[in-house]
């Protein structure tokens, strides 16, 4: 069968990535076509929280080079998309922790990015709802958040890109087939579809990582940073079993957001009461003010997770034609507009706006079969 | 015969009476102000709809599902 | 911190109530619990100003004095603890609570459509109104308008009526030959209740609706339309409802089939999911009498007496025709699709309005992009309207069901991980 070519390039999936992504070959003159399955996504289930992190030089290129992005594009984006620039809290609990943060303070300053560390006694001050006793804190100002869902359709509102509700089915380098039995074509499909890239490719090396988030109702400004534990650091590259972190997220609205949990093991997509429990124990334990606020809604989604934590972006080593901008595992609206950026100077042979080797699907599928 | 305080006024109330019905003993009958700036006030009487939430000794809850009580103190959101 | 019952019943109307009864004469350990402060349901809200019926009481006080039922007022079931578990919260702390069995009394609510100006105070349900004054709000020589459908504005009007207010109209969007036939058939049926309504009222319009509620910061009058005629006329308050739909969530997260937006169960008031049953309004709409046999057959049944179930199938069939008598005719006009403006809110909680919401394809879509549905409702009142507005299917609830303290959903942690 003869596919129709009907772009130069078919986007699969419209979450952030897939939307940022074809932003950016929109801006470039590519003609787009976004193809999403209108499934619960990741950027749907998601925190939004835009951070900083600096555990390895490739998470630092990406998620810093994202930032300096977000904060660029910030003024642009309509309200619904809820982008504040509020700053993150790392919180030690204890002089081991406290010890890590000041080593991560001095790190991130070295790096160019702003950051203070706050004594133990003025955090109250800060956060009243947090508990009296800990150790202090690490104060990233520039760190952000938004509401992905809107913010992803606003990057598609573009002349270049048209948008199309269908589930691929086969992909054979850059050309797809649609469930209807169409077969597409375009210079270059970029998958983009989180978890689902599996069932398209499963050579890849993702693995599905099930997250808890529960919303609060709306309070007079409870709130204002957003809230993470240092330990968070550590616990979230559990490879097995379920673990839980601090993480609470103050919405413009006055709700908070409260995580976080990390289950490897399982599909199931409801909520599971017993670790949405002790997730929410572990934050109140933080921060004992959660305790009489009222949770309204209750969530859980997939991560996309690659065995080292890093996404896989580039061209498909095996499939000339296709490209991977998949595996953002936890940090996929903080790191769009990098994957977006290096992923459009890879395609048109440009140069790298951060480098790209720690990305390169290579490092999992092998070189090239082709030269 | 239960004494509340409503937005920190005294307010005394016949035995059985909702906090919701309260609302429009001591005041305008309303519970909250809504995220576009309309005063809203109980709609449902069943405990659904959520607009009667105020804040009764500082944990919200809802008024139409709450008795008045002796030392009760209602605050409406404003 | 765990409680266990035999058979654990959830809401304490009448069919609550009966049902409750029901197995522990039988022997069965009850827990009733019900989310308002006092048993008794809608139908039979007590309060301040309530007067509630002699039956009515009598049950309460044969439940109340029996040994073998432990009633918890105030407390809602907020999520499932593990299997034949719940995890419930009253205003003091949240504890789980174990079971055999499940009667599901869940009851049925308004369903409420929106329409230009039913946001401002004044303007509730129908059902509403009636719950406001038993509670103790005064609505003397207040002048009422009551809008909408079904009996229940006639029993609302009588409640407001009974305590000084001037009801100046009743709009029953129901044409006359309906509500006729229905009245008509009404002697067949004994009905207490019904007996006490004056369908003949002097304010009293059928085919008529409500066009929008008027004024700026508080309700000052309404516009209602009966054919081409449009009246506007003042009012102090507003109370409207388009029947009822019956509370099947709890039914929903526990995986029980539903059949015509009820919760189904066969003839020994069993829903697909063992162990678990249902009666009274969550399982259609059938008025009290009907709630209270049905009760009774889920209380015998859930405690092991199906023959005491059996012997009253034949009072539950009679009451089951009357129930399809008055659903047939108080059917609502498809015009009522249409009472919302663009601007009108749809989503109370985060103020949606309509157009935004109508602009999707769906309800997941919708919330997503306009966040209807996302306040603290959870989309109970405008999911509802867009099931009847727009046909959006209603999505099962994910725990937290209802507004929950932080520190309840951490009980959960103990009930559910031996469960794991």
């Amino acid at each position: 069968m003869k596919p129709t070519r009907v772009a130069d390039v078919i986007v699969i999936g419209a979450g952030i990535i897939g939307a940022a992504c074809a932003r950016e070959l929109a801006r470039c003159g590519q003609q787009v076509l976004v193809i999403d399955a209108g499934l619960h996504s990741a950027t749907a289930a998601g925190m939004g929280h835009l951070l900083v992190l600096d555990d390895n030089q490739a998470e630092l290129d990406i998620s810093r080079y994202s930032l300096r992005r977000w904060r660029e594009l910030g003024p642009q984006l309509p309200d619904d998309c809820a982008y504040r620039s509020n700053g993150t809290l790392w919180l030690a609990a204890n002089e081991q922790e406290l010890a890590a943060a000041e080593a991560k303070s001095i790190n991130l300053r070295g790096e160019g990015i702003r950051c203070e560390m706050i004594p133990g006694h003025s955090l109250q001050e800060m956060e009243p709802i947090l508990r009296d006793g800990l150790h202090g804190a690490l104060r990233l100002p520039d760190d952000g958040i938004l509401y992905a869902p809107n913010t992803a359709r606003w990057m598609l509102d573009n002349p270049r890109i048209r948008q199309r509700r269908a589930r691929v089915t086969e992909l054979d380098g850059n050309r797809v087939r649609l469930d209807s039995g169409e077969w597409l074509s375009s210079e270059a499909v970029v998958l983009a579809n989180g978890i689902q890239a599996v069932d398209l490719c499963p050579e890849l090396p993702i693995a599905p990582k099930k997250g808890h988030l529960l919303i609060t109702d709306r309070y007079p400004h409870p709130v204002t940073h957003t809230i993470t534990e240092l330990s968070y650091l550590t616990s979230v590259h559990n490879s097995s079993g379920a673990s839980v972190a601090c993480n609470i997220q103050p919405r413009p609205t006055g709700q908070l957001f409260i995580g976080t949990s990390r289950q490897f093991d399982t599909l199931d997509p409801e909520v599971e009461g017993w670790l949405l429990a002790r997730m929410l124990k572990h934050a109140a334990s933080y921060a004992p003010g959660l305790a009489k606020l009222n949770g309204i809604r209750a969530w859980a989604g997939f991560r996309a997770a690659t065995p080292d934590g890093m996404p896989l972006i580039g061209e498909h080593p095996a499939q000339p034609g296709l490209w991977l901008a998949v595996g953002h595992e936890g940090l996929g609206v903080t790191t769009a507009p990098a994957t977006a950026d290096l992923l459009a100077a890879l395609l048109f042979n440009e140069a790298e706006p951060i480098p790209a080797a720690a990305y390169a699907p290579g490092r999992y599928l092998g070189e090239p079969t082709h030269a | 015969m239960p004494d509340l305080h409503l937005d920190g006024r005294p307010l005394c109330v016949a035995p059985g009476t909702t906090v919701a019905a309260a609302l429009a003993l001591g005041g305008d009958g309303s519970s909250r102000t809504s995220i576009s700036g309309q005063r809203r006030a109980p709609l449902c009487g069943m405990g659904i709809c959520q607009e009667c939430r105020v804040s009764i000794d500082g944990v919200r809850r809802l008024a139409c599902q709450t008795l008045c009580q002796d030392g009760m103190q209602v605050e409406t959101q404003a | 911190m765990s409680e266990h019952a035999d058979v654990l019943i959830i809401g304490a109307g009448p069919a609550g109530l009966s049902a409750a009864l029901a197995a522990a004469n039988d022997g069965a350990q009850v827990v009733l619990l019900d989310d308002n402060p006092l048993p008794g349901g809608q139908i039979w809200r007590d309060g301040a100003q309530a007067n509630i019926p002699s039956q009515a009481r009598h049950l309460r006080d044969s439940v109340e004095a029996h040994t073998h039922i432990q009633r918890h007022a105030a407390t809602r079931v907020v999520a499932k603890a593990g299997s034949q578990a719940l995890l419930v919260e009253n205003p003091e702390r949240g504890w789980v609570i174990t079971y055999r069995s499940l009667i599901l009394c869940t009851g049925a609510r308004e369903l409420l459509l929106p329409f230009p100006g039913w946001t401002l105070p004044g303007v509730t349900g129908a059902g509403g109104l009636q719950a406001l004054i038993k509670g103790g709000m005064p609505v003397v020589d207040e002048r009422i308008v009551i809008a909408g459908s079904g009996p229940l504005l006639l029993a609302s009007a009588d409640t407001a009526k009974h305590h000084g207010a001037q009801v100046v109209r009743i709009a029953e969007q129901a044409p006359l030959g309906a509500v006729a036939t229905f009245a008509m058939q009404l002697p067949r049926w004994p009905h207490k209740l019904l007996q006490s309504f004056s369908l003949f009222d002097a304010g009293y319009r059928t085919g008529t609706r409500i066009v929008a509620a008027l004024g700026q910061d508080h309700l000052e009058g309404v516009r209602l339309q009966r054919g081409n005629k449009v009246e506007e006329l003042a009012c102090e308050r507003l109370a409207c409802g388009f029947g009822l739909i019956p509370n099947v969530q709890l039914g929903q997260a526990l995986g029980c089939a539903l059949g015509n937006n009820a919760i189904q169960v066969d003839a020994w008031q069993a829903t697909d999911v063992a162990g678990v049953y249902a009666a009274g309004e969550c399982t259609g709409f059938g008025g009290s009498e009907l709630a209270l046999v049905e009760g009774r057959i889920a209380g015998h049944v859930a405690a092991g007496n199906r023959e005491a179930a059996q012997r009253l199938w034949g009072e539950r069939q009679r009451w089951q025709r009357f129930a399809g008598s008055l659903n047939q005719h108080f059917a609502l006009d498809p015009t009522l699709k249409h009472l919302a403006a663009p601007d009108t809110l749809l989503c109370r909680c985060e103020d949606v309005p309509y157009a935004a919401v109508a602009a999707h394809a769906n309800w997941r879509e919708a919330k997503l992009s306009t966040r209807c549905g996302m306040g603290a409702c959870q989309g109970k009142v405008c999911g509802a309207a867009a099931h009847y507005l727009f046909d959006w299917p209603p999505v099962a609830p994910r725990p937290p069901f209802t507004p929950t303290r932080i520190e309840t959903l951490i009980q959960l942690e103990s009930a559910a991980q031996s469960e794991h």
